[in-house]
């Protein structure tokens, strides 16, 4: 049946809103990096020149380019990090019985409920003692306190739908416990892992206060403390085409990724569907 | 010869005992099925036997050889697990051929016992597809199909068919029983907790209750001569009819049992006097639930149609070679 026109025109808007909100500063982001000088502050809804002038002033600016590979390292350290042990971590959670384990995925889970202001202070001395001040490694530690307890608790979750009569029956066939992650387990675990890891990946990429705080030298900083930081020639001048040239391109990685691995973030999120 | 032997097995959980002194001998090539109500241990057992659950006491030899240290896929068994389990990121193929890769086999001949398996089974029409892809029945021929591949010595049966409708239930059973007499030398382990299944498919069963083996016996020996009065209320359907009271006492028992299609009835003389309650039209069969007067509830089966109904009036005559008599611990008495 065919829903009367009004319904679909009020569909239709409603999509368009939505749309609208989520797209359009990034929309405009991408409108004003293309402008130059004075075109900035014309405002203009659609482009009126292609000027890539900002993009050649941030990429070829000298630091730019090193705090993109910072925070590349960052995210993706803590990313193979995370999946590691939150895949063995939910192993053992879903698979081995041991005394006190519902009580230790509480508390797992308990330790992403803290803001991460509550424990600036205090992560802080921990990274002073380490001598890991102004080091990558202390992103990579204190990114993990907040992307384990989610990675583990998702992954414990789809383990634990995984019947675990499959996983016998490898054993059956005389499939070594190797072989069993290799060849049953990795191929099952893959859409969680990647979905866990893509919103991993997204959180190192975007984290602002630890950065800001433990990272001192501007070759050191990742990209969301660095464009913060992007300052014109005199104090009262503020270089929007630039930041906006930088907010595009450090964009640009997050939608390649969601868009390679897309098929698989939705056969993760609707997981449970492996079953037979 | 006897294939699978259990000596003195027994099983606990930390202090929980779950099953007991178990002892079994299976003959190669006999289809054994162990039934019981569900929680009576007999997952356990089977799971014991392929190796997935350590041996806490006693010792299991298969072919004469200790069992309880050796790896599942070193003891020859393979198994049907209640889900199927079978890889769903695999085609049909690669899961039959999972177990034989493990093995080591070439690729020639992995794809000729696969598809050797595959026409026994007719799913040669599906061995690209993956499992989702397949109904219920079909993935239940898959999961078989598996087993078989590995040509085992053993071959061990979960509730097979509990996942399938009940039409689907019966034509997998009967093909079941074919696949045991094309296999004459692999013995085949059967668990199920549903005793019509256990009497069609099983050349002997082993009843358990409460983690002890109740009684080993042949369909027949069950029916016709129950060890307790567990095993002779729960082999039988409808079920045997257990009256105490005055009609035990006459007999000098605890309990008098009697199964329904052991009594007659008839309008106008009998045993024993009664009102019917409630009648069950089967078509092939009718029960007849009466109201015995001074006994009790009786379930009668008559074959056939019966014209009783509800609160007729109905005489009784208890087969007297049928009864069965049992003391207080449920222990048959010899009539
Ligand atoms: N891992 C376990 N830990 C403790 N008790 C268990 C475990 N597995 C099974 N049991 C107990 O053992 C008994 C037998 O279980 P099972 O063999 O699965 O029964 P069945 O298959 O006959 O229904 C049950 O009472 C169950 O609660
Ligand atoms: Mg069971």
């Amino acid at each position: 049946m065919k829903p009367p026109l009004w319904q679909s025109i009020g569909f239709y808007i409603l999509v368009g809103v939505i749309v609208l909100q989520a797209l359009f500063p990034f929309y405009y982001a991408i409108l004003t990096s293309l402008e130059d000088g004075q075109a900035l502050f014309e405002v203009n809804y659609l482009p009126r020149a292609l000027n890539l002038a900002n993009y050649q002033a941030m990429l070829s600016g000298g630091v730019f380019g090193k705090q993109i590979l910072n925070s590349v390292f960052v995210a993706t350290v803590v990313v193979i990090l995370s999946l590691f042990l939150a895949v063995t971590a939910a192993y053992a959670l879903s698979r081995i019985r041991f005394r006190g384990r519902g009580l230790l995925l509480l508390t797992v889970l308990s330790v992403s409920m803290f803001p991460q202001i509550a424990v600036l202070s205090g992560l802080f001395e921990v990274i002073r003692y380490f001598g890991l001040f102004n080091s990558l490694w202390s992103l990579v530690f204190s990114y993990m306190i907040f992307t384990l307890p989610f990675t583990v608790w998702v992954l414990t979750t789809f383990m634990r739908n995984l019947p675990i009569e499959i996983e016998e029956a490898a054993i059956m066939d005389g499939a070594s416990s190797f072989t069993i992650i290799r060849r049953v387990f990795l191929p099952l675990m893959w859409p969680a892992m990647v979905t866990t890891g893509l919103l991993a990946f997204i959180h190192a990429w975007n984290e602002f206060l630890f950065a800001l705080t433990f990272l001192s030298t501007d070759s050191q900083r990742t990209v969301p403390v660095a464009i913060a930081l992007i300052s014109g020639r005199s104090e009262f001048e503020i270089p929007w085409g630039n930041i906006m040239a930088a907010s595009v391109i450090v964009t640009l990685p997050l939608v390649a990724l969601v868009l390679v691995f897309q098929r698989k973030i939705v056969s993760g999120l609707t997981a449970g569907a492996v079953k037979g | 010869m006897a294939t699978v032997e259990l000596k003195n097995v027994s099983k606990s959980y930390g202090t929980v005992e779950v099953l007991r002194d178990i002892n079994l001998e299976l003959e190669q090539g006999e289809f054994v099925v162990f039934v019981g109500p569900s929680g009576c241990g007999k997952s356990t057992l089977l799971r014991m036997i392929a190796g997935l659950e350590d041996i806490t006491g006693g010792e299991l030899r298969i072919d004469g050889q200790p069992m309880n240290d050796v790896l599942p896929a070193k003891r020859g068994i393979a198994m049907v697990f209640q889900s199927y389990a079978l890889y769903p990121h695999m085609t049909v193929f690669e899961n039959m051929a999972f177990g034989l890769e493990q093995a080591r086999l070439n690729k020639a001949e992995i794809r000729e016992r696969v598809e050797k398996a595959a026409k026994m089974l007719q799913i040669e029409a599906f061995l690209d597809r993956k499992p989702k892809q397949l109904s219920g029945g079909q993935r239940q021929r898959v999961a078989i199909g598996r087993a078989i591949t590995c040509d085992p010595r053993v071959f061990l049966f979960d509730e097979p068919l509990s996942n399938l409708d009940a039409a689907l239930r019966v034509d997998t059973r009967l093909e079941i029983a074919s696949l045991g007499k094309r296999l004459p030398d692999t013995t085949m382990v059967y668990v199920t907790h549903d005793q019509v299944e256990a009497m069609t498919l099983a050349d002997r069963i082993v009843v358990l209750n409460g983690g002890i083996v109740e009684q080993v016996g042949t369909p027949m020996e069950l029916y016709e001569r129950p060890a307790s009065q567990f095993v002779a209320g729960f082999i039988g359907s409808p079920r045997m009819n257990f009256l105490n009271g005055t009609v035990a006492a006459a007999h000098g028992a605890e309990t008098y049992g009697i199964r329904p299609e052991h009594i007659s009835l008839s309008p106008d003389a009998g045993d024993w006097r009664g009102r019917v309650i409630l009648t069950e039209r089967l078509g092939s069969d009718t029960f007849v639930h009466v109201e015995v007067d001074g006994v009790g509830p009786v379930n009668v089966r008559i074959e056939g149609r019966s014209e009783v109904h509800a609160n007729d009036e109905v005489h009784l005559t208890p087969d007297p070679a049928s009864v069965h008599l049992f003391d207080a611990k449920g222990r048959p008495i010899p009539g």
